[in-house]
Order: C-alpha cells, then structure tokens, then sequence
C-alpha cells in the first residue's frame, strides 16, 4: 500500500478540502483581513505535500505534476509582472489603475486582489515544486544504481 | 503579559542553543521548529499578525522538509570536534558586538517613535488612498509593489536554481567517471534502509 495508514488517509480526505479552502480565503481577503498572496500559497502547497505524504507520490503527481507546478509558476511571475506594466496605460509603474470603490468590499482596492491571487499561485505551485525536486533528488541514487544494473 | 513576552524570549535563546548543541539531527530540527513556534506568537504580541501567519505556516513547511530529507538518511548522528581557537575568538568578537552595540543603540530613538514620518502618512491616508483596509497590504503591494517584484524574482530565481540543481535526468550520459567523481558509492557501501525506503 502507497502512502500511509489507513488513518491517516482518512483524516486528510476528511481536512484537505479545508486546508485548501481557507489558503483561497486567505488569499482573497489579504486586503481585508491579515494574510495575503504569500501565506495562502504556502497553505496550498502544505495542502499538496499533506497529499504526497498521504497517498504517495503517483496520487499527488497526478494531481498536479511537476510540469504543471513550473508552468503555474512562471504564469503567476509573468501575471504579477504585467500588472506593473499595465500600471503604465495610467500613469506610472505599478499605478494602480483599477476603479477603487468603497472600502471593506471584496473589489474594494484595485489591483492589489489580482496580485494577491498572482503571489498566491507563484508561490503555491513553486514550494510545491521545491518539493517534489526534494523527493526526485532522494530517487536519484537508486535511479543510478538500477541504470548500472541494467548495463 | 509582560512577563509572557519575556518567558517566551528566553524560551527563543534557550531552544536556538539547544538546537546547535544537540547530536541527532532529528532532535535538532524539532527545537528550531519550536523556536519558530515560539517567534510567531512573539510577533502576535508585538501587533503583527500578517507576520505571524506567515511566520507559522513557512515554519511547518520548513519542519517537513526537513524531517523528510534528515529521516531518510541514515547517518543523523555527527561527529563533534571541538575546535579551541574558533570558539575562543567568536567569543572575543561577540563580547566586541555588544560594547559597540550597546553604545550604538544610545543614540537611537524609543521603540515606537520613528525618526522618519512616512509610516504615520500611510496610516492616515492609506484607506483612502489604496482603498485596502489592511494596511500591511496596502504598503507592501501597492506603495511599495516595486520591492514585492523584487523579492517574487528572487523567490522564482531560487526555484530555478534549485529546478537545474536537483533534476533527476541530465542532458549528459551518465558515465563510470561521473560517479566517482560525485562520490556516490556502490550499491553494497549503502545503508540497506535506504535502498528499502527508495522502492
């Protein structure tokens, strides 16, 4: 059996919709309430490595692979980037250009939630990523022993 | 509560020598976890919970990495030599830091009363302004975004090191040469716990 006991497989079925919904609450109120992009993301990619060490790593890399963690990576980099750059059609580098309505809203400050959620993706899917290469680095020595096995 | 604060301080000292001096690794690791424990709820009582969620969350990050990396090796118990002279002049040059530093710390202002004025402007207009009610985002994504995008380059130039360091597959063919060379032993050298956690 891959991953760990049968209890602990329970408990994380049970918290892991949880974990993940209060790392996006995190997120989206970062201009309301304490937290922000980088503490919601980090609660996400605690989400995913919980799921690695759960139900092992061929359930979590299903979920989201390594590929896809580098990708979401550099999408949540090039998003918060250009958000700076639009800042230009309005003035200066990132002004922010979005129409602020009343505060204590959710849609109250502009730009500020659409970084918040670029943060939150770049660092989620790239501590993960640290992760998994964490794991691929520990395969490495018998990944090299089975190759001289087979010559 | 003062007497908290201070508890907790020294709890912080205590649990950072601790974790230097103890011989398992694994032992080591668990009291610089709590040392990082301990420094969130220091920065709840100092009125900084942005920080301390932060504070929490990269700490459990931090412990299961590291657990993870330290429990699958098998040697989790080093040596110790002790080394005289290295001791003996990081002693001096600490003693040297507090002279200096306590004569430094005279001329500086009360804890709380900034010599520079800007903070009180961005409380005062940082609602109206930004339209974020928690300032500490107010400050740090939209008048200080530039510093943001440099510490998210620096978050995503560390990712890609660490990507190209730690990567399984190489664009050279493994040779007889390269093991030697990065000293990886033979299969029979291994602890067998090793290879069994790895299938």
């Amino acid at each position: 059996m891959e991953g760990m006991t049968f209890i602990v497989k329970t408990i994380t079925k049970l918290l892991i919709g949880a974990i993940f919904l209060f790392a996006i609450y995190i997120t989206f109120y970062g201009h309301l309430t304490p937290g922000g992009g980088f503490a919601g993301g980090i609660m996400l990619a605690c989400g995913f490595i919980l799921l690695t060490l759960a139900f092992g790593k061929k359930m979590s890399l299903g979920k989201l692979s390594d590929f896809w963690a580098s990708l979401i990576d550099n999408l949540g980099a090039i998003t918060f980037w250009s958000i700076g750059m639009l800042g230009y059609l309005s003035g200066y580098f990132f002004m922010n250009f979005i129409e602020k309505s009343n505060p204590f809203g959710l849609f109250s400050s502009g730009t500020i939630l659409i970084s918040n959620i670029a943060i939150c993706l770049k660092v989620g899917s790239s501590i993960f990523a640290v992760f998994l290469a964490l794991t691929i680095f520990g395969r490495f020595i018998s990944d090299l022993i089975a190759s001289e096995d087979e010559d | 509560m003062l007497i908290l604060f201070y508890a907790l301080l020294i709890f912080c000292i205590v649990g950072s020598i601790i974790a230097i001096e103890i011989r398992n690794i694994l032992a080591s690791v668990i009291a610089a976890g709590a040392v990082g424990m301990a420094l969130s709820i220091l920065f709840l009582f100092l009125g900084a919970p942005d920080i301390a969620i932060t504070q929490v969350v990269v700490e459990i990050i931090v412990l299961i990495v590291l657990i993870r990396s330290t429990v699958s090796l098998d040697n989790t118990s080093p040596t110790k030599h002790r080394d005289t002279f290295a001791i003996l002049s990081s002693l001096i040059f600490f003693g040297l830091f507090l002279v200096f530093a306590f004569m430094a710390f005279q001329g500086l202002p009360k804890f709380g009363e900034p010599l520079m004025k800007v903070a009180s402007n961005y409380l005062r207009d940082s609602v109206t302004q930004t339209g974020a009610s928690n300032v500490v985002m107010g400050i740090i994504l939209d008048y200080r975004a530039y510093d943001t995008l440099g510490e998210a380059t620096v978050i995503f130039t560390a990712i890609l090191g660490s990507f190209v360091v730690l990567r399984a597959k190489g664009k050279k063919r493994k040779e007889e040469s390269d093991r030697v060379k990065v000293g990886i032993p033979d299969k029979e050298d291994l602890p067998k716990t090793l290879i069994e956690v790895e299938e």
